[in-house]
């Protein structure tokens, strides 16, 4: 029943929504769902990205940890996102932290779980290439607009 | 559409005093004016004035307040040199030469029945402004109004108070996101292009004018967030900046390919100056 429902939520999912039935089914089968009071931190820099996750309720701050400051909120994430992509590149570490600003739901995918399904199918590991690189394109073009500090007094 | 000059004479500045003089962000004010000689300005959203500190000199800024309101003239100006130094430090009672209003203007009268969808980037919601009221003092004319503004972080949100008011309506639809935030901030992080789909969430594409004013490079980006979402070219309005000096298309240092800033802008139909954007040479 819980499948199910993960694969109906999935197929809903600007991500996942052109993926045929067959290879939702196996995302499926790799999701878990996740909750996350208020304040609490989902995960740390340097620790195992073994899941990302996607929003389903709630906010999340993506921060990094500055020395004897307090951290930089450098993106929120909102329901219908995606975040934690270090699961996707070795050595599979997170790279900032994510910290719940509110009540959190989310369904995070198994990392290894996918890595293990893309190697046995390489064919699978290009489809979700094609479908996530725009997506990762376009955060890290915002990205880029972010560190111009376009706001700034011109020097 | 370029509006009439003004009259009599464009390049003799008109006395104001100052009635009101607010900080706003850091190396930010706002000045409310009353004229000397008592005739009050009217202006459309959009336009800009020469605002000339005595033995300092003058600088063009944009006009920030309610167009409804012509007998109070408000200009919102960030010290990043001589002249923005001296304006954004003028008291109550201060005088300032203003010679003006120059320059065309946001379409939001004509934009009446489609859904307003402002776009602002830093400063860039003081030239907004005056079309946000025109939208406010007329809800019932538009289809929809939302507003998406951007800044550096949250202690530089221009007109923050005003923009909680704004939120606060039923009607009114406000996303406002900061580049770069502290714990304790509980709004959005991001640039202003990964607020749109949501802003734009429900939204039929085809109804939209969108009216957006910030740094060049964050328009175009908005631009190309805004053709991907749908919305037409020929619906989207930007207010372009170049270094104006007489206002009046005489002396060219606005010249921006075949059109000048200060006479044929600074709002221009995106359209018309698609090609030029981006160009490194102009």
């Amino acid at each position: 029943m819980e499948i199910h429902r993960f694969e109906e939520i999935l197929a809903q999912h600007p991500l996942f929504a052109s993926f045929d039935t067959a290879t939702i089914a196996l995302f499926a089968g790799c999701a878990r769902h996740e909750h996350f009071r208020a304040g609490e931190r989902i995960y740390s820099e340097g620790t195992p990205a073994d899941r990302f996750f996607i929003v389903t309720h709630g906010d999340v701050a993506l921060e990094v940890a500055t020395p004897e400051r307090e951290p930089i909120i450098t993106e929120t994430v909102h329901a219908g996102e995606l975040f934690g992509w270090s699961w996707l590149i070795a050595p599979f570490k997170h790279s900032n932290d994510a910290v719940a600003l509110n009540e959190v739901r989310a369904i995070s995918l198994d990392g290894a779980c996918l890595r293990t399904k893309c190697e046995a199918n390489p064919a699978l590991g290009y489809t979700m290439f094609q479908h996530w690189v725009p997506h990762l394109v376009t955060r890290l073009r915002s990205l880029r607009l972010q560190v111009l500090d376009l706001y700034g007094v011109k020097a | 559409m370029a509006a009439p000059l003004p009259t009599p004479d464009p390049m003799l500045p008109r006395r104001y005093r100052v009635t009101r003089a607010k900080g706003e962000i850091a190396g930010t004010a706002t000045v409310e004016l009353a004229p000397i000689d008592g005739a009050p300005m009217t202006f459309s959203p959009g336009q800009f004035n020469m605002l000339y500190a005595f033995g300092v000199g003058e600088i063009p800024v944009s006009i920030s307040g309610d167009p409804a309101r012509p007998g109070q003239l408000t200009h919102t100006t960030r010290d990043v040199g001589l002249v923005s130094k001296a304006i954004v430090g003028l008291k109550e009672g201060d005088m300032l030469g203003i010679r003006g209003p120059f320059g065309s203007a946001w379409p939001i009268e004509a934009a009446a029945g489609r859904h307003a969808l402002f776009i602002a980037g830093g400063l860039g919601l003081a030239p907004l402004r005056p079309a946000i009221y025109h939208v406010l003092n007329n809800r019932a004319d538009y289809a929809g109004l939302t507003l998406v503004y951007g800044a550096r972080s949250p202690d530089e949100l221009l007109y923050a108070e005003e923009i909680s008011t704004w939120k606060s309506r039923l009607d009114t639809e406000v996303e406002v996101t900061v580049d770069h935030a502290r714990p304790g901030w509980t709004g959005r992080v991001g640039v202003v292009t990964t607020a749109l789909p949501h802003a734009l969430a429900g939204t039929d594409p085809a109804t939209i004018e969108a009216f957006i004013c910030g740094p060049e490079i964050m328009m175009r980006f908005t631009l190309q967030a805004l053709e991907a979402a749908g919305v037409s070219s020929d619906h989207c309005w930007v207010s372009m900046e170049r270094n104006m000096k007489c206002a009046l298309g005489f002396c060219g240092h606005c010249q921006f390919g075949g059109d000048f800033i200060c006479k044929d802008g600074p709002v221009f139909r995106h359209d018309t100056v698609a090609a030029r954007l981006g160009l490194k040479e102009l």
